[in-house]
């Protein structure tokens, strides 16, 4: 890959990232615009309104989950309990909105050796939601959260991992191409918890996931990993904040995208904070993008910002490349037509993160989404 | 019997100052069976020819033909000229992150052969093929050319040669950054193909220490973007002892 640009550890001047509202009510939030720092890239016009957070829903998602031996799953009509306040207008309006709440829970000390799959399929409609998934002590598991369908969707999942627990959550977005999707989703990580959370983006016209990572606890594992693909006119947009509130904790993220299409826009912010206390933390994270025709844009900004010198490690690296004419011609050399050779350098891209993720059962469905929204273009 | 025909070739590139001139005429026909050794200093234009040949985008043909079995060449696209029965092996072969060479080299001789080839025959072919030019099976499993050796990637274009059988070959520079020993096998697996006695070979090489191991019928200096002498492989010898210094006058 030719690379168009390369940043490596470079320590940004320190912001304050700790949100100045965090409720539950989206009255208390000002209407957000794009001159606020979380939504520049965003584009407002195409939110559909949801960023007023009170557009009253005209659907629901249809849920289904599997039944897995060591888990749960209720949908509760009560929203009362210890929640933590959201940080935005369109999330804090989701939970307004909902009238239940889809609960997930893998029960204490449960290997499941099958994946839970949670799927959520839109009809058409304006839709919120809800989602928890409650990991017990020495519990472990992996979830897959399926999102298809075509929605105007603002669903927000909660992940609480308790101390020893460890699990795998994949969100798939495979929207059909006119759906909006906007979500939070907020790990907290007890002691010695561990997560490996994935997001991938393929459909959807406008898709804003922001993955948060809490610690609650010394010695949690959190690993983020990202594969995104926007075609044209399509808007993917993913934006972490792992915050280390807590020592000894270790954080690795790893995002890749590909762009293709006049006015394919893909979005990738990583804020890491390391926070003074957060003696020992171990924090990486990267970005990469393939561009693989012109009319697109990549924005790929990694924030680290780091209040102790008593940490094990932190960098940061960022790469945006376009598609290298070198190996085209290599791979055309050997008799393959350039519409394959396209396909298998950009399958190539993205095959050592699908082995990162290590869940095969969507490594088939994540290359066949790929290729199919490939299109005539490539 | 496969000919390339190379008649009145000339290429340009473009530079920062414009257009410039690599290749002022070139004329060469090589037959399958024969083994051709092309030789020149650096600058004068080899890999050029080669590129050419091959259709590599940067290059433009300004005028002359290539043809193959009378097919125009220079109409084709890259892969077509591939499927035609043309191989390139490369000086530098790029790296394709994430695919691997048993990958790479089951799509590529799908693609050369019109159909997929029966598995279990597949996998014998490319066990055979790899143990002759001492690559490690491993191999097979790591992504194309990432963080190979100059050696390994030479080994890996020789093999594609055996596994692909084209009717013509041109290798640019194969013998460059090889140490004796991977020289000797490099070597071993090009006999291997010219002894079928189904391919023509265009040994592209700066230096005449391949040529101990792979005896070209014909050899051809070439300088200053065009063919300056031709003649046996004593061509080579007087090459070794005197040097290009000789025909550069011309």
């Amino acid at each position: 890959m030719a690379e168009v640009k390369e940043h490596e550890v470079a320590i940004v001047p320190p912001k304050d990232h700790t949100p100045v509202i965090r409720s539950l009510d989206p009255t208390e939030f000002p209407t957000p615009t794009s001159r606020d720092e979380e939504f520049r890239f965003t584009p407002m016009s195409r939110l559909r309104n949801l960023q007023e957070g009170n557009v009253a829903a005209t659907g629901s998602m249809a849920i289904a989950v599997n039944k897995v031996a060591g888990s749960t799953f209720e949908v509760a009509a009560d929203k009362s309990g210890d929640r933590i306040g959201f940080t935005d207008k369109i999330a804090a309006g989701a939970w307004s909105q909902i009238e239940s709440v889809s609960k997930l829970t893998i029960e204490a000390n449960q290997n499941l050796t099958e994946s839970v799959v949670v799927s959520i399929v839109g009809s058409d409609a304006v839709a919120y939601g809800q989602l928890d998934i409650n990991v017990e002590k020495f519990a472990s598991a992996v979830v897959i959260v399926d999102h298809i369908g075509a929605a105007t969707y603002a669903g927000n999942i909660d992940i609480n991992v308790a101390d020893g627990g460890s699990v795998t959550v994949v969100s798939l977005q495979d929207w059909d191409t006119s759906a909006l999707h906007l979500a939070q989703h907020r790990i907290t990580l007890g002691r010695d918890a561990s997560v490996k959370h994935v997001s991938v983006t393929l459909g959807g016209e406008v898709v804003r996931i922001l993955p948060s990572v809490h610690y609650s606890a010394p010695g949690g594992q959190a690993e983020l990993i990202g594969l995104y693909f926007a075609g044209a006119g399509q808007h993917a947009e993913h934006r972490l904040f792992v915050d280390h509130s807590e020592a000894n904790c270790r954080s690795n993220v790893v995002y890749k995208g590909a762009l293709d299409g006049e006015g394919a826009h893909t979005v990738w912010v990583g804020d890491v904070l390391i926070r003074a206390n957060a003696v020992g933390t171990d924090t990486y994270e990267i970005n990469r993008n393939l561009v693989l025709s012109g009319g697109g844009r990549a924005d790929s900004v990694p924030n680290l910002e780091i209040e102790t010198g008593e940490i094990v490690g932190a960098g940061h690296a960022s790469t945006t490349g376009r598609f290298d004419d070198e190996q085209l011609f290599y791979l055309q050399s050997r008799g393959i037509n350039e519409d394959e050779a396209r396909r298998l350098v950009l399958r190539g891209f993205f095959e050592d993160l699908l082995g990162q993720i290590g869940v095969p059962e969507i490594n088939e469905r994540v290359r066949d989404s790929i290729e199919a929204r490939l299109g005539g273009q490539i | 019997m496969s000919v390339l025909e190379i008649k009145g070739l000339t290429v340009q590139v473009t530079t920062e100052d414009g257009p410039k001139e690599i290749l002022r005429g070139v004329d060469l026909t090589v037959k399958a069976g024969e083994i051709h050794a092309l030789m020149g200093p650096n600058g004068s234009g080899k890999s050029t020819l080669a590129y050419a040949i091959a259709g590599h985008p940067k290059y433009t043909i300004t005028g002359g033909q290539v043809t193959l079995d009378g097919q125009d060449v220079l109409e084709m696209s890259v892969d077509e000229r591939a499927r035609a029965g043309l191989f390139l092996a490369m000086q530098y072969p790029v790296e394709v992150p994430g695919v691997s060479i048993s990958n790479f080299l089951r799509t590529s001789i799908t693609a050369i052969r019109g159909e997929a080839p029966n598995l279990r025959h597949w996998i014998k072919e490319l066990k055979e093929s790899m143990a002759g030019l001492q690559i490690d099976p491993q191999f097979a499993e790591r992504n194309v050319n990432e963080g190979f050796s100059g050696g390994e990637r030479k080994r890996t274009e020789i093999l594609q040669m055996e596994l692909i059988h084209p009717k013509i070959a041109v290798l640019d520079e194969t013998d460059s950054g090889l140490d004796v020993d991977a020289l000797r096998v490099v070597s071993e697996g090009i006999n291997r193909v010219c002894d079928k006695g189904e391919t023509g070979v265009l040994l592209i090489t700066h230096f005449t220490r391949i040529l101990k191991y792979v005896k070209p019928d014909f050899v051809h200096v070439f300088y200053d973007g065009r063919i300056v002498r031709e003649g046996g492989p004593e061509l080579a010898d007087d090459i070794e002892a005197n040097g290009y210094a000789q025909f550069v006058t011309a």
